[in-house]
């Protein structure tokens, strides 16, 4: 008998006002007996709409009637046969514009909380005696993954599992790409980033953390000298975009990419950190998206009052509709409809030694309102005459997203570029360079980790038909 | 890892170090450099390449003492191996075309002229080094400069060593007693950097100044070493660490390279009293 109550069982969450002082993970998880319930609320649809919402077509309906039976690792194996990644996107997918949002049960009250229920199926497996899977024999063939981000992590492992020797090389002292130094672990704990690349390398895939490809070694140079016959590209997005303003380079303004890789990545958060960070005390972040969110509840961690600055309206707002509410609840300050022009400094005219010389001490804002919908159907906002204002800060963090890393393209020859910097590719993550595939932001610019974990897969197959029509 | 295979201690506050890094040995040009963790939660920090050796696959760095990671990385002995170490990032230095130069070094900075000059002197350049110290006992590398130089001036503040005086004074002089240089290049603190740039710019000299800005990453993603150069905001991990000193905007970049000081001066004198307790 299917649970007819319109709404989902909530999430149980840290309270508010504690959660905001540390950086454990918000959401606690579903018990057995809340997942169970919540699968009861599934109508098993026979057309499936929530499949057809999911990037990586994972076997929703399935997934949850083997929930609701109690069957929790059948239910692992179901979403494994489509995610590479299941803990880390039942965290991170914004449900309610995918399967949730074609949900049946969404037509009159709540959609069933499909991606609870998927984090929920991912951590029970994963408190489980962990057996990893056996070493898949080789078939011989080498493929290098370049990043460890979603898409890397994807397309190593679907490539692992085929019988391929990957290789993934990574920039950084750690591998994990963005879930790793962009998301933070109140949203996302690192452990279960950890837990994934444990799999990968038991499945024989091996990591070369500190290699830049580009710098260290070049593409052309793994094909040829190292004996790669196929390269796979999920580099991710890379430098950081800012307004153009003036002030942009005070003491004090940070992009989101710096601050939360240091709170994240180098952990500057904890008390002993080796790496420095500004404990400001009034921040603005400035941006709509989830990396807004991430760096604006990471200022509040560490003590400052902060403020969203985003020249849309609420409704607009990119980010996952969960971490608004998140953001809200913690005290975030949502200055919406409000545009950035420029950051003040201070300069103490009578000493140059001041040390607050070049520091951030505001932020000069105009009032924006809604103009006509724009051929994209957006409405895009127009200032507000004579609305000026200066809204008193000590930091400021530009969450604007990034534009693609030049590190590749200037090292690969004959490696076709879009006007807007990205790796051109074709459907399944082909590139104009035979045996080189690319996919994830490196493609699409700023995205989503589930269309990353996406792109990575369809390369691997790609890169599995392309080696054995060889 | 990567092991320390040769240390060796140039003053009282400078060492130099020679590390097994085979990947960033193979590709290592003059004018880049790596970044390094000493240990597991240690601080990422950059350092320009000193000097490598493809053959035996190491590269040399040297640094001085600044703050808690170096002071880490100076109690590290030959046999222990640093944790991480990458590179080589950032873009080598022009050399092209270039008949003759003053390599222009100052402090810990004339570890990074050196290979400049070095470079340079290899390649057929006329070298004229200038190079400038606080006073005797920090004096690095006097030596080394004077084999690859065509023309060696030592300077210090107090006059302790070579002629007292500021690097710049030697420069002033050299420019007008005739000599006549293709390009300047300028590694040293940000003052001293700025001076040089003002007086070969009134000159009209082109000249090139290496930066050491804060950085996190050194691949272009997180923006943290952005300096404004021709009223533009550039990446120096990308796109430098070289650029033209005369767009160079030296006021700004010495601000933003206090941004951590205090921190800095609280973790250093930490790990000191941490190493003293080791010690006792």
């Amino acid at each position: 008998m299917a649970n007819m109550s319109l709404k989902k069982n909530e999430m149980p969450t840290q309270a508010p006002d504690i959660r905001n002082k540390n950086f454990d993970e918000v959401a606690l998880g579903y018990t057995e007996e809340q997942a169970i319930d919540e699968a009861k609320r599934c109508l098993n649809c026979k057309n499936m709409p929530c499949v057809a919402g999911c990037p990586v077509k994972v076997h929703i309906p399935a997934f949850i009637a083997k929930v609701a039976e109690g069957k929790f690792e059948e239910a692992y194996e179901i979403i494994s046969e489509a995610s590479s990644l299941p803990a880390v996107c039942g965290r991170v997918c914004p449900q309610e514009r995918q399967c949730e949002s074609k949900c049946v049960r969404g037509l009159k009250g709540e959609s069933v909380g499909i991606g609870r229920l998927e984090r929920f199926v991912a951590d029970y497996h994963n408190s489980k005696a962990k057996v990893w899977p056996d070493k898949i024999k080789s078939n011989g063939h080498k493929v290098a993954v370049i990043g460890s981000g979603p898409a890397g992590l994807a397309c190593a492992s679907d490539l692992a599992k085929k019988g391929y020797e990957v290789t993934i090389f990574e920039a950084l002292h750690l591998a994990g790409g963005v879930l790793v130094y962009g998301i933070p672990e109140f949203r996302l704990p690192k452990s279960i980033v950890q837990m994934e690349i444990d799999g990968l390398i038991a499945l024989g895939v091996t990591i070369e953390t500190n290699t830049v490809v580009g710098k260290s070694i070049s593409i052309d140079e793994l094909m040829s000298e190292e004996g790669f016959e196929a390269v796979f590209i999920g580099t991710g997005a890379g430098l950081p975009k800012f307004m153009g303003i003036n002030g942009e380079n005070l003491i004090g303004v940070y992009s989101a990419n710096e601050f939360l890789t240091r709170i994240n990545l180098m952990k500057a958060y904890r008390e002993n950190s080796s790496t420095p960070i500004l404990h400001a005390r009034r921040v603005a972040v400035v941006g709509g998206g989830n990396v807004a969110m991430d760096a604006a509840r990471c200022a509040k961690r560490l003590g400052a009052d902060v403020h969203i600055v985003y020249r849309r309206g609420m409704e607009e707002l990119p980010a996952r509709k969960e971490e608004i509410e998140h953001a809200i609840e913690e005290g975030i300050v949502f200055d919406t409809l409000t545009n950035p022009v420029e950051i003040i400094g201070y300069h103490n005219p009578d000493n140059k030694r001041d040390p607050l010389n070049g520091t951030v001490c505001g932020m000069k804002c105009v009032k924006m309102e809604l103009g006509e919908p724009d051929a994209s159907g957006r409405r895009s906002p127009v200032e507000i005459q004579n609305s000026e204002f200066v809204l008193e800060l000590d930091s400021v963090i530009m969450a604007l997203g990034t534009s693609p890393n030049p590190l590749i393209k200037n090292t690969t020859s004959n490696l076709e570029i879009g006007p807007r910097g990205g790796i051109v590719t074709n459907e399944v993550g082909k590139t104009s360079r035979e045996g080189v595939f690319a996919g994830g932001d490196a493609v699409t610019g700023s995205a989503t980790v589930i269309l990353a974990m996406g792109a990575g897969k369809s390369a691997a197959s790609a890169i599995d038909e392309y080696i054995q029509s060889k | 890892m990567y092991e320390i295979l040769e240390r060796q201690e140039l003053n009282n506050t400078v060492t130099r170090l020679v590390i097994h890094a085979p990947r960033v040995a193979k590709k290592a040009e003059a004018g880049q450099f790596i970044i390094l963790r000493t240990d597991e939660d240690g601080e990422r920090i950059p350092l320009t390449i000193a000097d490598y050796d493809r053959e035996k696959e190491t590269v040399t760095i040297i640094f001085q003492v600044v703050g808690a990671t170096t002071e880490k990385l100076n109690h590290m002995m030959v046999g222990d191996c640093l944790h991480d170490f990458v590179g080589p990032l950032g873009k080598a230095t022009h050399t092209d075309g270039l008949k003759k130069v003053a390599v222009v070094g100052g402090g810990v900075g004339c570890a990074i002229a050196y290979p400049v000059a070095k470079k340079l002197h290899s390649l057929g350049c006329e070298v004229h080094s200038i190079v400038g110290f606080r006073s005797r006992e920090l004096v690095i590398l006097e030596d080394e400069f004077k084999s690859v130089s065509d023309k060696f001036v030592l300077m210090s503040d107090d006059g302790s060593a070579g002629q007292r005086g500021l690097v710049t004074d030697a420069l002033k002089s050299l420019i007008e007693s005739g000599e006549q240089y293709d390009e300047v290049i300028t590694i040293g603190p940000l003052v001293m950097m700025k001076f040089v740039s003002l007086l070969t710019k009134e000159h009209g000299i082109k000249t090139v100044a290496s930066m050491n800005p804060i950085m996190i990453d050194g691949t272009g993603m997180c923006g943290g070493c952005r300096l404004s150069v021709g009223g533009k905001t550039v990446f120096a991990c990308v796109d430098g660490p070289e650029f033209d000193a005369h767009q160079i905007d030296f006021d700004e970049a010495m601000e933003r390279s206090t941004m951590y000081k205090e921190f800095e001066r609280h973790a250093h004198t930490d790990a000191c009293n941490l190493f003293k307790k080791e010690v006792e």
